[in-house]
């Protein structure tokens, strides 16, 4: 078994952490295991990506080239990345950030409002929580247990107080995909 | 499943300096620069709690010095920097070399020449197992491919520069800096080995002198032999490499640090299309592991794989002997050679008929 994720978008969005608390949960569950940022020059404001590989065996690339799954975050993302998905892979995009989807029908796409669910929650900051959500209602790899196992770890002492309104998140994002499911299996293309 | 055993996820980065002061650095001199910084920062918040001392010197050559001090106080300590840093650096290492002191240089490199850009690259191969300074030295240099090994290597680099007196060297790059991955931390060192020899106050007996400049030409030179005698018997003992999949190999790749983990999976997906391909990762890049070459009769090529412009392949070529063509694939700059690259070259020695 092997599943290789991307996550990409703007830095200060999350996309670091959100791919280290999945490496923290596939850790977690026994899995092998590599996490590999890489961003442009700014902090905030640039670009971000990171790659994340789960293995019940030694990671021996710790670079994706051809991701199972990416989360993107916003239009260049989604123009870089979204081509690169493996056919019968999965995208998950941030529909409010981004214009359209990616332009092929052999991959899975769910476009989740994340922006507009983490500011109805009042906790703006946390759409990449949201995400991870969605990740984890489309994905088995790591249960939603595992992950928030995680984030409890990884969360540092002085944003402890994030943690709550990350749960949420995660819950809704969770709900809000696992609901459109049911109504009607993914397909290609389109916004929401 | 279960977690097997404990093991934290880190950086790379971070895994060198936790293994350091479990291995029993206490002093850590340094100045920052991209790609290790996380080094750096982690003795800057870590080393003073295990009572060591964390001190950002006001410039490399300044902080190689300091290391020089250090060890020559016989304690356990080490620098970090990156490729234009190491390069200030080079005049103080080869006066550790000369003095014999053992001490652990980090170089997370970039690419080059000049000040370069922080993108993963290996181009200070033969900077690093050339010497690097002046005069007759060679300094021990070990290249982690994991987080795992850049802790384990670095425990290591200090066991066999106190063992064998000499400066060690960990050399990665951006990417094993700043990856993290699952790793077991050695336990803590709570002995360390004696060393009779160091300045540490020379009360109730006789003096130790730590010299860089013997006073005669005849000392000079005895000095050279005894080093000469030293590096012999670091070569005939020390030699690492891990060997994957080359027992029946014809074509075997090899590629150190970073650049391996992509030939393991070029070689795993080309041994799924029945091409018999393994992996030689040298370990020790000082002393180069060139035994490993003679252990694999039914290789007809070699593919050394490097993120510079071809300066392993030199050691590969000397260690092979001519005795069957070595290819050669990379670039400098910060290129990562992505492995359906080292695939199609491999493929095109294979298909080529191997003898080119």
């Amino acid at each position: 078994m092997k599943r290789e994720y991307t996550f990409a978008g703007f830095g200060g969005q999350g996309i670091l952490f959100m791919g280290q608390v999945l490496a923290h949960a596939a850790m977690f569950a026994g899995f092998e295991t590599s996490w590999m940022p890489s961003y442009g020059p700014e902090m905030r404001g640039g670009t971000a990506n990171c790659s994340v590989v789960i293995s019940d065996r030694k990671v021996r690339s710790p670079l994706v080239y051809r991701p199972d799954l990416a989360v993107v975050f916003n239009n260049p993302s989604l123009q870089k990345f979204g081509p690169r998905v493996k056919p019968g892979g999965t995208v998950l995009m941030v529909a409010d950030l981004i214009d359209g989807g990616p332009d092929r029908d052999d991959v899975a796409v769910y476009p989740v409002p994340a922006r507009g669910i983490a500011e109805r929650l009042g906790h703006p900051a946390a759409v990449n929580m949201v995400m991870a959500g969605a990740l984890l209602a489309v994905d088995p790899t790591v249960t939603p247990e595992q992950f928030e196992a995680a984030l409890r770890t990884v969360t540092p002492a002085h944003r402890l107080a994030t943690l709550g309104a990350n749960l949420q998140a995660i819950r809704e994002g969770m709900g809000f995909v696992t609901a459109r499911r049911q109504d009607r299996p993914a397909t290609g293309g389109g916004g929401e | 499943m279960q977690e097997p055993t404990r093991r934290v996820l880190m950086k790379g980065n971070e895994a060198i300096g936790e293994a350091a002061i479990r291995a029993g650095c206490r002093f850590y001199f340094g100045y920052p620069i991209t790609p290790q910084n996380e080094l750096l920062e982690y003795m800057a918040s870590h080393l003073p709690a295990a009572g060591g001392v964390f001190l950002q010197s006001e410039s490399e050559l300044a902080g190689i010095s300091m290391l020089y001090g250090a060890a020559a106080a016989g304690k356990r300590a080490m620098v970090s920097s990156s490729s234009p840093g190491i390069s200030l650096m080079q005049e103080g290492i080869s006066y550790l070399a000369s003095a014999e002191l053992p001490a652990l240089i980090v170089n997370i490199s970039r690419g080059g020449p000049g000040l370069g850009r922080i993108a993963p690259a290996q181009s200070d191969y033969l900077q690093a197992t050339k010497g690097g300074g002046h005069g007759d030295y060679n300094i021990l240099v070990l290249a982690p491919a994991s987080v795992q090994e850049m802790a384990d290597l670095t425990v290591l680099a200090f066991e066999l520069a106190d063992a064998y007196r000499v400066p060690a060297m960990v050399l990665g790059d951006g990417i094993v800096g700043q990856m993290m991955e699952p790793v077991a931390l050695p336990p803590p060192v709570t002995e360390l080995p004696p060393k009779p020899w160091a300045a540490t106050g020379c009360e109730g007996r006789p003096r130790n002198l730590i010299l860089s400049a013997p006073y005669t030409d005849a000392e000079l030179v005895e000095l050279n032999r005894r080093l000469q005698r030293k590096y012999a018997a670091i070569r005939a003992r020390e030699q690492r490499a891990e060997c994957v999949l080359m027992d029946d190999a014809e074509l075997g790749i090899v590629a150190f640090g970073i650049a391996a983990r992509l030939a393991l999976a070029a070689a795993d997906n080309l041994r799924e299309r029945g091409y018999r391909v393994g992996v030689i990762r040298p370990v020790t890049l000082w002393p180069f592991p060139e035994t490993a070459f003679r252990a694999y009769p039914a290789v007809r090529a070699y593919l050394t794989v490097e993120m510079n412009e071809g300066q392993m392949v030199q050691d590969v070529r000397l260690a092979v002997n001519g005795a069957v063509p070595v290819h050669f694939l990379g670039q400098g700059g910060g290129y990562v050679p992505p492995v359906d690259a080292i695939e199609e070259q491999a493929l095109a020695i294979l298909e080529g008929g191997l003898a080119r």
